[in-house]
């Protein structure tokens, strides 16, 4: 059953690439309800137990797939932001030729996502970042223009890089465990003959891992690659995909493969504060919606190294939390920066002074948005963070605690910011620009949905946080070591 | 010992003036001297599939490709040349400094292994076609995804749209 997370979006990249006239036309659709299907099996499992049926392929292949609820939660984040990529891309691009396509290059990223959830074996992780990698490098450069080519480039590189880094820890740990599975690299880690090759390998691959994840310093790409990107990939690659393959792996290996040092603990919480403060203070000083959103993210991904680095069950279980958190308010965010640029043709903030006012939802949603981010109760990102620096203080790293608190208060101020340059100035679009605003019809009808349900899932999952807590959180503990 | 050290100072060498050259051309060929340098010491190390892997795809059939491409573009200004040479030693001061530091920092591990190479027992003798076929089925899966997401990368980022 597990493997059909990956074959089933492969055997539809098949079907949809058929010499058939009407296949293409039906692109979306098929799309969407793979990955609604994906959604509901997640929220449906206790009903079905679909994970405990035995897998049909596995007389033909061996996979080697698990499921915990850490890869629940992946799937369930995966299949919200893919589905809601996909509305945005039905809602603003314009050909159906790079509808289709993206649609192609989004079923890949998929098939790379939920393998990289799956997979218990440090080369087949390699294997399917890659994947996730090059659909992601494509799909930036979709438009084709000068910025977006820039931004595939730098995300090219520095991609590279990471996969330098990665293969030589690759080479390491064959060499000092024999295998490549979670299970004899965490059994060697208990090799006093084999520790210290194995910390350096591991520090290897956490510096592929801080790359690919965006982490300050390593984060010269990510403001490129999503202002560039067209907006619904801006929505996949913020929500989702640069999570997957970086900050998911690093919550895995870090959790349960390789043993947390107070070395490599340190190394994590001082990058997690430095990316939290260096990319809100940078955020401060954008002029651009999506730059200031790329920024706003490499600061909460710092929350969730923050959070790793600590160390304790509670930590990675409020750092999960945080992830998906992350995924939805700023995948929300980026629908807001879709449906402003479609509607007014910039996401400059100086140009886009006074909107607000006719485009209510777009308003009233990235408010929303924003105050989950600052972490504002009762909403859902209050929760995530109060569970980290509850995790913090309880741990004893009191300084580190400070910087998240003291954070969100530079978060809320470029927030403030925008929604005061944005939603609450006067205009300086002429008023024939403006009078267009909010008047698209069915072509925004997709861009509304995603931010109203987006805004009910990020208030929701604030107000139920008790039933998160015990059926969420507290089940998440136990994955860890 | 003498042969493998020459090998890898040729091998750091072809790499360095692949990255440092200023002709595209003489950087392909630096490229596929670098593979070619690279699958003598695989077949060394007792890696004669992997060696030949190497020789005919990295060193033979990319380094074609890359010689296609650069037919495709246009030659430099002699002026451009000149700017570019000047420049191209203060462009890549770190890069020494980076090989020795990283040469240092693992000759500590390496010179002096202070670890077992459970590695190697196991895996002398076994066959890398049977380990791939009968192993590693999702890895093969997913160069089957990677040809098709490269696929698709030359239809949406090669193919002139119709005007």
């Amino acid at each position: 059953m597990l493997s059909l997370f990956i074959l089933a979006p492969l055997v539809l990249l098949f079907v949809l690439n058929l010499p058939i006239n009407f296949i293409g036309k039906l692109a979306f659709w098929l799309a969407g309800v793979l990955f609604f299907s994906q959604v509901l099996l997640v929220l449906l499992h206790s009903v079905f137990a679909w994970s405990a049926y035995p897998d049909f392929l596995n007389s033909f292949f061996i996979f080697n797939l698990y499921i915990d609820n850490l890869t629940r939660v992946m799937f369930l984040t995966i299949g919200i932001v893919a589905l809601v990529s996909l509305i945005v891309a039905q809602g603003t691009i314009v050909q159906e030729r790079q509808k289709f396509n993206f649609v192609n290059l989004l079923l890949i990223c998929v098939i790379g996502m939920n393998a990289i959830v799956l997979v218990r074996d440090v080369f087949s992780l390699y294997v399917f970042i890659e994947i996730t990698s090059v659909a992601s490098f494509i799909l930036i450069a979709l438009e084709r223009n000068k910025s977006a080519i820039e931004g595939t480039f730098k995300y090219l590189i520095l991609s590279a890089i990471a996969t330098v880094f990665m293969l030589t820890a690759m080479a390491f740990f064959l060499l000092a465990a024999g295998d490549l599975s979670f299970a004899a690299i965490h059994s060697a880690f208990y090799n006093p003959g084999a520790s210290s090759i194995l910390k350096l390998a591991a520090g290897l691959f956490l510096c592929g891992l801080f790359i690919k994840s965006g982490v300050a310093p390593f984060h010269g790409w990510v403001p490129d690659a999503y202002s560039a990107a067209p907006a619904c990939v801006s929505v996949l690659l913020a929500g989702i995909t640069t999570k997957v393959a970086g900050v998911y792996v690093l919550l895995r290996l870090f959790g349960s493969v390789f043993i947390l040092s107070p070395a490599f603990a340190n190394i994590l919480l001082f990058a997690g504060a430095f990316s939290i403060v260096l990319a809100a203070l940078a955020a401060l000083t954008q002029d651009d919606f999506k730059r200031m959103l790329a920024y706003s993210s490499i600061s909460q991904i710092g929350y969730i190294i923050l959070a790793l680095g600590c160390g304790t069950p509670l930590a990675f279980a409020g750092a999960v939390f945080h992830f998906f958190n992350h995924a939805i308010f700023k995948s929300l965010l980026f629908v807001n920066a879709a449906a402003l640029e479609k509607q007014s043709g910039t996401t400059d903030m100086n140009k886009l002074a006074g909107v607000g006012s006719k485009l209510p939802v777009t308003g009233f949603t990235s408010l929303i948005g924003m105050l989950s981010t600052a972490g504002i109760p009762p909403l859902s990102g209050f929760w995530s963070k109060l569970i980290i620096i509850i995790a913090l203080f309880s741990a004893g790293k009191f300084v580190y605690a400070g910087i998240a608190l003291l954070a969100s208060v530079l978060t809320l101020a470029y927030f403030l910011s925008f929604q005061r340059r944005v939603f609450f100035c006067k205009p300086v679009l002429a008023e024939s620009t403006l009078s267009t605003l909010g008047n698209a019809g069915r072509t925004t009808f997709g861009l509304r949905f995603c931010e109203v349900s987006l805004c009910i899932i990020t208030v929701v999952a604030g107000i139920l946080i008790v039933f998160i807590h015990n059926n969420g959180i507290l089940p998440l503990r136990g994955i860890f070591w | 010992m003498i042969i493998n050290l020459i090998l890898l100072f040729g091998l750091i060498l072809a790499a360095l003036w692949t990255v440092m050259t200023v002709r595209l051309i003489r950087s392909i060929v630096g490229l596929a001297l670098t593979s070619a340098i690279l699958s003598v010491v695989m077949y060394r190390l007792h890696s004669p599939l992997a060696a030949v892997f190497e020789l005919s795809v990295c060193s033979g059939l990319i380094s074609v490709i890359f010689v296609t491409t650069v037919s495709f573009t246009q030659r430099m200004s002699k002026e451009d040349l000149l700017i570019r040479r000047k420049e191209r030693f203060l462009k890549y001061w770190y890069l020494p400094i980076i090989l020795i530091v990283t040469g240092l920092l693992l000759s500590r591990y390496l010179l002096t292994p202070q670890f077992t190479l459970i590695a190697l027992e196991p895996v002398k003798g076994v066959d890398v076609r049977n380990l791939l076929w009968n192993t590693r089925h999702l890895d093969l899966f997913g160069q089957v995804v990677m040809l098709l997401a490269g696929a698709l990368g030359v239809v949406v980022l090669f193919k002139e749209s119709k005007k």
